[in-house]
């Protein structure tokens, strides 16, 4: 009992680890979102297109070429 | 009492910490942009309308844009329709560099919540800060040494599809890699710090060193590209995803740092309380 009394030397509080089950379905939502972004930042009206149109390619363009994607 | 749980160290808080972290990286990225990365794009978009220096690239440019206009056509002067260079360069870059930013603060948002409590002796702080680290060395400066960026007036409409996939492939092998790296890092820690850190390491770069020398090289740059223009946006494009995972570091591990105490408080509350 006395041993945990904080006021004596305080005791290391030891690091836990999340447990995997609990992150697993926010890593995979996390990736797939992370996916879909990256997308259109990153390569959207350039290899390849969903959208019509080179609006989203033009708006994300410096970014595109700044941020080390390929664009032109 | 070593597997209390807390409120605060949660999957919740790890990715609410990470999404504000990359939104501060969005922002410093932007700012490092705007002030190294946009003079370089502005002197290569001079060259490609003059099509004086860049001939070479601005022909194929245009053969692309007729041949498959969906995929490769676009101009980047005011004369192109609906978006002007100023917004391209505001709001425009601003966007890309704030989405990224998020996109990389949720991914090592939650890859520091899986390493919390796994990497060895490390403490919370010190396990997010291996996290950006590593995903900064991963995702940002090998793709950089293996595909250095290319600005306006280099590089072929015709091959961005392959220019595409090679990139996306190579980034994706440094990741997996760098995942790799760790695990085989961890599974050797009983043999003391440094032989698993050493040996994660060379894993990681005779990956990456393979995959650099299969994956086919990107040579485009015109013959009569100024290789300081080059340089400079190269430099420029590397300042900026620098500032964003500097931003990432500096607000996750200082969340994390408070996120800690704040589990550490609770925990000797709860001692304190039972011992009562
Ligand atoms: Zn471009």
């Amino acid at each position: 009992m006395s041993q945990l009394n904080p006021t004596a030397d305080t005791p290391a509080v030891p690091v836990v680890s999340i447990p995997v089950r609990e992150l697993a379905p926010w890593a995979l939502f996390v990736a797939l979102l992370a996916l879909v972004a990256l997308y259109f930042v990153g390569a959207e009206q350039g290899a390849t297109s969903l959208i019509s149109g080179t609006a989203v390619h033009e708006w994300v363009h410096d970014g595109r070429h700044l941020l080390g994607f390929p664009c032109h | 009492m070593s597997t209390t749980r807390t409120p605060h160290l949660t999957a919740r808080t790890f990715l609410v910490h990470g999404l504000l972290a990359g939104l501060l990286g969005g922002v410093l990225a932007f700012a490092a942009a705007s002030v190294v990365g946009e003079p370089p794009i502005d002197r290569a978009i001079a060259l490609e309308e003059s099509g004086g220096a860049a001939a070479d690239a601005d022909h194929s440019h245009e053969e692309g844009a007729h041949s498959h206009e969906e995929s490769g056509g676009h101009s980047h002067g005011d004369d192109d329709a609906a978006i002007s260079r100023g917004e391209q360069a505001g709001p425009g870059l601003a966007t890309a560099t704030i989405v990224v930013g998020l996109v990389a603060g949720g991914v090592v948002g939650i890859a520091s919540a899986f390493a919390v409590g796994r990497l060895g002796g490390l403490g919370p702080v010190g396990s997010t800060a291996v996290v950006v680290l590593l995903a900064y060395l991963a995702y940002t400066v090998v793709p950089w040494l293996k595909y250095p960026p290319n600005p306006p007036a280099v590089g072929s409409a015709d091959t961005i599809g392959e220019r595409t996939a090679l990139y996306f492939s190579f980034v994706a092998v440094s990741l997996l890699a760098v995942v790799a790296a760790v695990l085989l890092a961890r599974a050797l820690l009983s043999r003391g710090p440094w032989v698993a850190v050493v040996a994660g390491a060379l894993f990681y770069l005779v990956v990456v060193g393979v995959a650099g020398l299969v994956l086919a090289p990107i040579d485009e740059v015109p013959d009569s590209f100024p290789a300081t223009t080059l340089y400079a946006f190269r430099i420029g494009s590397l300042a900026t995803s620098t500032a964003l995972w500097a931003g990432v570091a500096l607000a996750l591990t200082g969340l994390t740092a408070r996120t800690w105490r704040a589990h550490q408080a609770d925990v000797e509350r709860r001692a304190a309380a039972a011992a009562l």
